[in-house]
């Protein structure tokens, strides 16, 4: 469990500074996109690891243009390709699960400051968008016709103190 | 209601466990001369033709396919190691043997792809699905032990595919059990039809929390 949710605070990673620094960044890719398949909540976006490995494959990418360009063996080629291939899918797939969880858990991130600050920078422009999107839906779909007291988007009615959407 | 969250999201499928095991180092003698590959996953080779070298095994079976390469079986991969496997297996009714995490991904991608590198390849291959079989049957015995007092569950030495076959139904059962031992989780039925089912409480970092350790533990 520990090693499952501590993965994503700070903490953790200064103190395993040693480890990190000899496990290459697609291990850790891996394993961030092994923890976020099997958690249940969003887990804290790893800004640090994912600018490195997009840097990563920036650079292969260069590199396979140049290679192709100065007519390396094509046997090479196509192995740095599959490698960059490995890399490119782990990066998305790891994206994408993110990705449908926020789809899944909008109101719930909106709602929650904490569960919102896992999310990157991006994430969070898509929550908001997915957010609004929904909460026009349901507005001009049933919430505009229901009486005044029931219009709100996150509970069954003004009078009620709970969030029956999100929580 | 959280215990019907989507099971789909929790688990790992065939793919991607192969996909995890592809990473898995093998041996190989190359044919050919080339020059080190600095891959984005670490540095492989040079390679010089006759000369053993460690690799993943994607790499491996890239190589092979184009008939670069042979490839060393791993050493647990012989008759006279399976068949032992295979003895105490079938010997105990609880402990598992140790076998590599992904034996059944390597083994079966070595099967596809490179048959003609392992000896007595029938036989290798029909220890392990024996070897399989047995496990699987003990696997579902052990699960018989799941009651309503666990809250956790520990099998030693499990594979990756048996791990991940069980995990589902493993955090779903325990969720259950935990929460019709705990009366107050069970939410009144009025309220429940219009709740969110995403109350994420203790009990769901309980048992939900699986993790895929590269230990071959299963724990919940």
């Amino acid at each position: 469990m520990a090693s499952a949710s501590g993965e994503g605070s700070p903490a953790r990673v200064d103190g395993d500074y040693e480890s990190l620094v000899s496990t290459p960044d697609v291990e850790l890719l891996k394993r961030a996109w092994r923890n976020e398949k099997a958690a249940p909540e969003i887990l804290h976006f790893q800004t640090d690891l994912i600018r490195r490995v997009i840097g990563q494959i920036q650079l292969t990418e260069e590199t396979i243009e140049e290679f192709s360009s100065d007519g390396i063996d094509p046997l090479t080629v196509s192995l740095y390709q599959m490698d960059l291939d490995r890399t490119q899918y782990l990066l998305r797939s790891y994206l994408r699960i993110r990705l449908q969880k926020i789809e899944k858990y909008m109101f719930h991130i909106s709602n929650k400051p904490e569960v919102q600050s896992r999310l990157s920078g991006q994430e969070k422009g898509f929550a908001r968008r997915c957010t609004e999107d929904m909460e026009r839906h349901l507005e001009e779909g049933v919430l505009s016709k229901l009486p005044e007291n029931y219009q709100d988007i996150l509970k069954q009615s003004i009078i009620s103190e709970e969030n029956d959407m999100g929580n | 209601m959280a215990g019907q969250s989507d099971p789909h999201l929790s688990i790992f499928s065939a793919e991607e466990v192969e996909f995890i095991a592809e990473d898995e180092m093998v041996e190989i003698v190359p044919n050919l001369r080339m020059d080190a590959l600095n891959f984005i996953c670490g540095d492989f080779g040079p390679f010089f033709p006759q000369i053993a070298n460690q690799v993943p095994l994607w790499l491996a079976v890239a190589l092979k396919k184009r008939g670069k390469c042979t490839i060393r079986p791993p050493q647990w991969m012989t008759i006279e190691k399976l068949t032992q496997v295979l003895e105490a297996e079938r010997d105990s009714q609880r402990v598992f043997e140790q076998l590599p995490f992904h034996y059944v991904e390597i083994s079966r991608l070595l099967f596809d792809h490179a048959r003609d590198d392992i000896p007595d390849v029938y036989m290798v291959r029909s220890l392990i699905e024996d070897i399989r079989d047995v496990r699987f049957h003990k696997v579902e015995t052990s699960l018989e032990t799941l009651n309503e007092r666990a809250l956790a569950l520990k099998i030693n030495n499990l594979s990756a595919m048996e791990v991940n076959i069980v995990r589902p139904f493993v955090g779903r059962a325990l969720q259950a059990f935990y929460k019709h031992d705990s009366p107050e989780l069970i939410p009144d039925q009025e309220r429940v039809l219009d709740r969110r089912p995403q109350v994420v409480s203790n009990a769901t970092r309980l048992s939900y929390g699986a993790i895929f350790r590269t230990n071959g533990c299963l724990e919940f």
